[in-house]
């Protein structure tokens, strides 16, 4: 690629590890996402795995999960990560070396993922379903981007650490430590181990990183995405950086216990479930603590929205951030959660994080960081930007929505009872009941897909064209 | 939960409360500044030294005190057990005593009539129906006309037989039929010939020679569990070869296939998971499907 010769190297800083993980950000995001149709549309016509073992929904599911969180995620980490800790340092990432092998580590991470999914080797832990090689290569991997990462903060030549670095840097530890324990299993051939734990324990261990990959590498990470691209793209001071202190140590602080929340009437111990809701609820305050000094950042600047997609992307992801980190402790009210568990509602809500949250705020900051890197004076189409922000937009409501009815409903039928005291409903026939809203699901995923493969086009006439940018500025002092 | 646990267990979290607190309260600027700078600048990004938003601090130290106030009175700190007693048991067995009490008159005033005399009751039918649904649907289909490899409950053939008694039984203790796999002692060319004889059980065409082949072997090995005339044995769950339903299948591969692997098939027990009760009026409901 000729992108990558050396004319277009920065002075001081590596950008070479960032476009590479830019562009698989995008690539893994329609392969992921790709994914999901599928299932999404395997529930409404099962047949649609055409009777072949590699392609049913218990294998692809994984993968879509998989695909999504640690590819499309990861990279959208990596690449924003390296590109924001140099410049907020002014400091050239701590060895390029090693800044490759992170590179290359997590693509072969990915890629035996992709294979040993749907050929059905599972350690049966969600989102941590990658057997005991593969756990190993990630560890590396890992430790390797915090060397590199905490190795550039050391050499910094700013006073300070900035506010989006401390989340990565949360993100970045806590995932590793994450990793090690729930990943601690006894290898009993070189494709299959067995959990370190047992029984409720286990369960406990499960949702502790669970929860957990949600709370730092789904919401630290990517709140360490917003507070640098939300008041680059913006040109706004960040609002308050009081907030961002108490709400960075809060929200590092509770969200650790939430796990039990996922355990709630199992015979997980009454302690432990109480423990996790209340600390879900008082995790509310810390979580919209982002959302506040995002959007207040903006405040002031609520003109540029009219004609900045890019700035719009990442104001409707803030929404569907504070949204969903409401509903979230919301649901952990065991009261509502005797509702809302194991419906529809809990995938409604992880999507409207997922989809809202983490996609949105990715796809804005990558819109704003491809032609940095590529040195390009900006993307090739912003009304191509603006079509896909408004698929996104309808595709996540769409999917949420859908699930939202589909999930109360759900939840309804399972718990309604005649006056003889028997249930009202089998439950083949909720499932019946759910097909309309899983259409609708079909339909908004298909939409918001759409909406990346005009992304992909997009950054590939970016990185095409001609048009230079003005010669890179030197960092600002 | 050994003592020493439950007491790191209210540590964690008492230290967790408090440096929350801390934090939150440590940062409250009470009087508002003008919008000035904390002075820092990264890459051209200024930070604001805003004070923190009054409706959300209030929310947070509202969550922090209700939360506190939640493990007082509920199970949380470590072995502490609360002050309100509750435990998610105690609550599920009241719920069950309560629904027993509420119901079980109900279902009891059936319970002493014999299934003959209540399964063309339609409210006995209905109640019956709804156990059915959700407990014997997910194998047997909500129309009970079963699937291959689970028997159609409708059509008035019985594997295990079909006396209200024999269905309260089946239910409550499961069933396990035992099929054995032929292939080791007749070969391939036996399992041919056997299967010859079972179609002509049925008057369907065979060859001729190997019909008399099979019935050979027949008369030697099957005619123990399904009769000599193959009219089956509901005591051993041996079912009947002549009557054109079958569990896994009528055409020759099927027969030949269940020949030579055998048959397992398990129903399982309902008595630990129903009460009598219940076993007995969809067990009227069932005997009603083809009565």
């Amino acid at each position: 690629m000729s992108e990558l010769n050396a004319e277009l190297e920065h002075p001081v800083y590596n950008y070479k590890v960032v476009r590479q993980f830019a562009v698989m950000t995008v690539v893994w995001g329609i392969v992921g996402m790709l994914v999901g149709v599928i299932i999404a549309a395997q529930l409404v016509w099962p047949a649609l795995n055409f009777d072949i073992p590699w392609l049913s929904y218990g294998r692809l599911r994984p993968l879509h999960t998989n695909a999504v969180i640690f590819a499309f995620g990861g990279s959208a980490l990596f690449a924003t990560s390296y590109y924001i800790v140099q410049r907020t340092c002014q400091a050239r990432l701590l060895s390029d070396g090693l800044a490759a092998f992170t590179f290359w580590g997590w693509q072969l991470v990915i890629l035996a993922a992709a294979v040993s999914l749907p050929l059905g080797f599972t350690s049966g832990k969600e989102y941590a379903e990658l057997e005991w090689p593969i756990d190993i290569l990630i560890t590396v991997v890992w430790v390797t981007y915090a060397v590199v990462f905490f190795g550039t903060l050391i050499k910094r030549k700013t006073s300070h650490i900035y506010v989006a670095n401390w989340f990565f840097g949360a993100f970045i530890v806590t995932v590793a430590v994450l990793h090690l324990l729930n990943s601690a299993e006894l290898p009993w051939s070189p494709m299959k181990s067995y959990s370190a734990y047992a029984g409720t324990v286990d369960a406990m261990v499960q949702w502790w990183y669970g929860h957990n990959a949600v709370g730092f590498f789904l919401t630290a990470g990517f709140l360490g995405m917003m507070y640098y691209f939300v008041p680059k793209q913006a040109e706004r001071p960040v609002y308050s950086y009081r907030l961002s202190i108490v709400h960075f140590w809060a929200l590092v602080a509770v969200y650790i216990w939430a796990g039990p929340h996922h355990l709630h009437y199992t015979a997980l111990p009454d302690w432990a479930q109480s423990l996790g809701m209340v600390m879900s609820i008082i995790l509310l305050a810390p979580s919209w603590g982002g959302m506040i000094n995002g959007i207040m950042t903006l405040s002031g600047a609520w003109d540029k929205l009219r004609n900045d997609p890019i700035l719009r992307f990442m104001v409707v992801s803030l929404s569907f951030y504070g949204m969903s980190t409401f509903e979230g402790p919301m649901m952990s009210i065991k009261t509502v959660n005797a509702l809302s568990h194991y419906t529809d509602w809990t995938i409604g809500h992880v999507h409207s994080g997922a989809l809202g949250w983490v996609a949105m705020i990715s796809i804005g900051c990558m819109y704003h960081l491809i032609p940095k890197v590529f040195g390009k004076e900006k993307m090739y189409s912003t009304d191509l930007i603006n079509v896909h922000f408004w698929m996104s937009t309808i595709g996540t409501v769409l999917y949420i929505a859908a699930l939202w009815v589909n999930g109360i409903m759900q939840g309804l039928m399972w718990r309604a009872y005649n006056q003889d005291g028997t249930l009202t409903y089998a439950f083949v026939e909720s499932v019946v009941a759910s097909y309309p809203g899983w259409i609708v699901r079909v339909l908004g995923g298909a939409i918001f897909l759409g909406g990346m493969l005009l992304m992909a086009y997009n950054v590939f006439m970016t990185i095409r064209s001609d048009e230079p940018a003005e010669a890179p500025a030197p960092a600002a002092a | 939960m050994s003592s020493f646990w439950s007491g790191w267990v209210i540590v964690l979290t008492v230290v967790t409360f408090v440096l929350i607190t801390w934090i939150l309260l440590a940062n409250r600027k009470r009087t508002p500044v003008d919008q000035k700078t904390t002075g820092h600048n990264y890459d051209g990004i200024e930070e604001w030294d805003n004070p923190l938003p009054g409706w959300w601090f209030a929310m947070f130290m509202i969550t922090i005190v209700w939360g506190f106030l939640y493990l007082i009175a509920y199970p949380g700190f470590g072995n502490f057990p609360g002050v309100l007693g509750w435990t998610s048991l105690e609550q599920h067995e009241q719920e069950v005593a309560k629904a027993d009490e509420t119901y079980r008159a109900m279902r009891d005033k059936y319970l002493a009539l014999p299934i003959e005399e209540i399964y063309q009751d339609p409210k006995a039918r209905k109640m019956g129906m709804r156990i059915y649904g959700n407990n014997c649907s997910q194998c047997h289909g909500l129309d009970a006309a079963g699937a291959l490899g689970f028997p159609n409950l409708a059509d008035g053939d019985w594997i295990f037989g079909g006396t209200p008694d024999q269905i309260k039984h089946t239910i409550t203790a499961g069933r396990r039929a035992a099929m054995p796999a032929w292939e080791a002692i007749l070969g391939e060319d036996g399992i041919a010939e056997a299967t010859a004889y079972v179609l002509s059980l049925n008057s369907r065409d065979a060859d001729p020679t190997q019909v008399k082949a099979g019935e050979k072997h027949y008369q030697t090995y099957c005619v123990a569990c399904h009769g000599a005339e193959g009219k089956g044995n509901p005591a051993l769950g041996a079912p009947n070869l002549t009557n054109g339903i079958w569990l896994y299948g009528g055409n020759a591969e099927q027969i030949a296939h269940s020949l030579r692997i055998g048959r397992n098939g398990v129903m399982p027990a309902f008595g630990n998971t129903l009460s009598e009760d219940k076993i007995h009026l969809v067990s009227a409901y069932i005997y009603g499907l083809s009565n």
